[in-house]
């Protein structure tokens, strides 16, 4: 019988380490998936997630299955990740302008180049087509940015997510149309044209009052 | 419904999560307005551009990595031990607490030793007096000689 998330860490709050195990093995892909979706460094992001882990851990006595287990661990995740980027936005500020270009994922930007040129294209264009979804997503405001990363990557309902950004439902919502309002102008290019209908800039005047 | 009313609406409407009349109420706005159809057009695309995109995997060594940060992790204090072998550690509380409330209800039932006043050492001195007065035996001795001489056994 599988063990829920609560079971599990009521046994790592009775030394279990076996429950501790299990429950990395559950969250460690989709935390590092939001993580490295937040946050620009994919170093940073790792680090990050084993920070919650870490706290996890630490937090293990104290342990009351008040909440849904997701929500307490994907609510250290987010306040990781905001602290980590306001961090990041303090020391971007001191660091020099002639500093080397970096790629999507914190190292120095390069292209390989093959001899397979069709299937060295196709990685080219797919990795092209990531970094514009990458650089989009990490354009957002950060509360939208996390709201997005919780509704769509991580299937979470509209409370859970509002009690994880600390927010009304009702705002949630908002800041979730305001964020895909965005995502719609900057991802224009790669949404099937089926799909995105007529630009959005091209329809203002069919605007109902 | 106007436009701006779709903000509260339209992401409930596209997960599926608004009742029968909110979606009649949004798919009536979408029926007259070109400009939201875009924008459901739009979101979805949106979606789905989302949903292709992968995200960088976990390391290798991030099990390992882990494991060694709770290795350094410093070692529980005593009382954090002791609190582990505790069951409940609300329930052992409630158990102190009702033990405490206990004791002082016991008090409570048994009046207190007077507190002591200045002459109370006389006091004390003058009720083992009383006691002792009281006690015939000791007033009249000569009935205690008698009884504890043996009858066929005189004294000289």
């Amino acid at each position: 019988m599988v063990r829920s998330d609560v079971q599990l860490m009521l046994g790592v709050k009775q030394g279990d380490e076996l429950s501790f195990e299990l429950l990395l093995q559950r969250y460690r892909r989709p935390l590092c998936h939001f993580l490295n979706r937040m946050v620009r460094d994919a170093a940073q992001a790792e680090d990050l997630a084993q920070e919650v882990f870490l706290r996890v851990y630490r937090a293990r006595r104290d342990y009351e299955p008040s909440a849904k287990f997701t929500t307490w661990l994907f609510r250290i995740a987010t306040n990781l990740a905001l602290n980590a980027l306001r961090d990041g936005r303090h020391r971007q500020a001191e660091i020099s302008l002639d500093a080397p270009a970096e790629g999507e994922d914190g190292s120095e930007r390069t292209v390989e180049v093959a001899d397979g040129a069709p299937i060295v294209e196709q990685q080219l264009v797919e990795r092209d087509r990531v970094a514009v979804v990458r650089r989009a997503i990490q354009a957002l405001p950060e509360k939208q940015r996390a709201a997005v990363l919780l509704h769509k990557y991580q299937e979470m309902d509209y409370d859970e997510i509002a009690r994880i950004l600390g927010c009304s439902v009702s705002a949630l919502k908002s800041l979730l149309f305001r964020a895909y309002e965005t995502l719609r102008v900057e991802l224009a290019p790669l949404v099937a044209p089926e799909a995105s209908g007529p630009s959005p800039r091209e329809t203002s005047e069919g605007r109902q009052p | 419904m106007k436009c701006e009313q779709m903000e509260s609406q339209l992401i409930g409407y596209l997960d599926g999560r608004v009742t029968v009349r909110e979606r009649r109420e949004v798919e009536q706005h979408l029926a007259a307005c070109a400009d939201c159809r875009a924008r459901v057009a739009g979101f979805r695309g949106v979606w789905k551009v989302l949903e292709e995109t992968p995200a960088a995997e976990p390391s290798a060594w991030f099990d390992a990595r882990l494991r060694q940060r709770i290795a350094e992790e410093p070692a529980p204090g005593v009382w954090a031990r002791v609190a582990q072998w505790l069951p409940q550690r609300r329930l052992a509380l409630a158990s102190l607490m009702l033990i405490a409330v206990g004791f002082w209800a016991a008090t409570l039932t048994h009046p207190r030793m007077p507190a002591p006043t200045p002459n109370g050492v006389e006091m004390s001195q003058d009720q083992n007096f009383r006691m002792i007065k009281n006690m015939q035996v000791l007033e009249n001795y000569d009935v205690l000689k008698d009884l504890s001489a043996p009858s066929g056994v005189q004294g000289d």
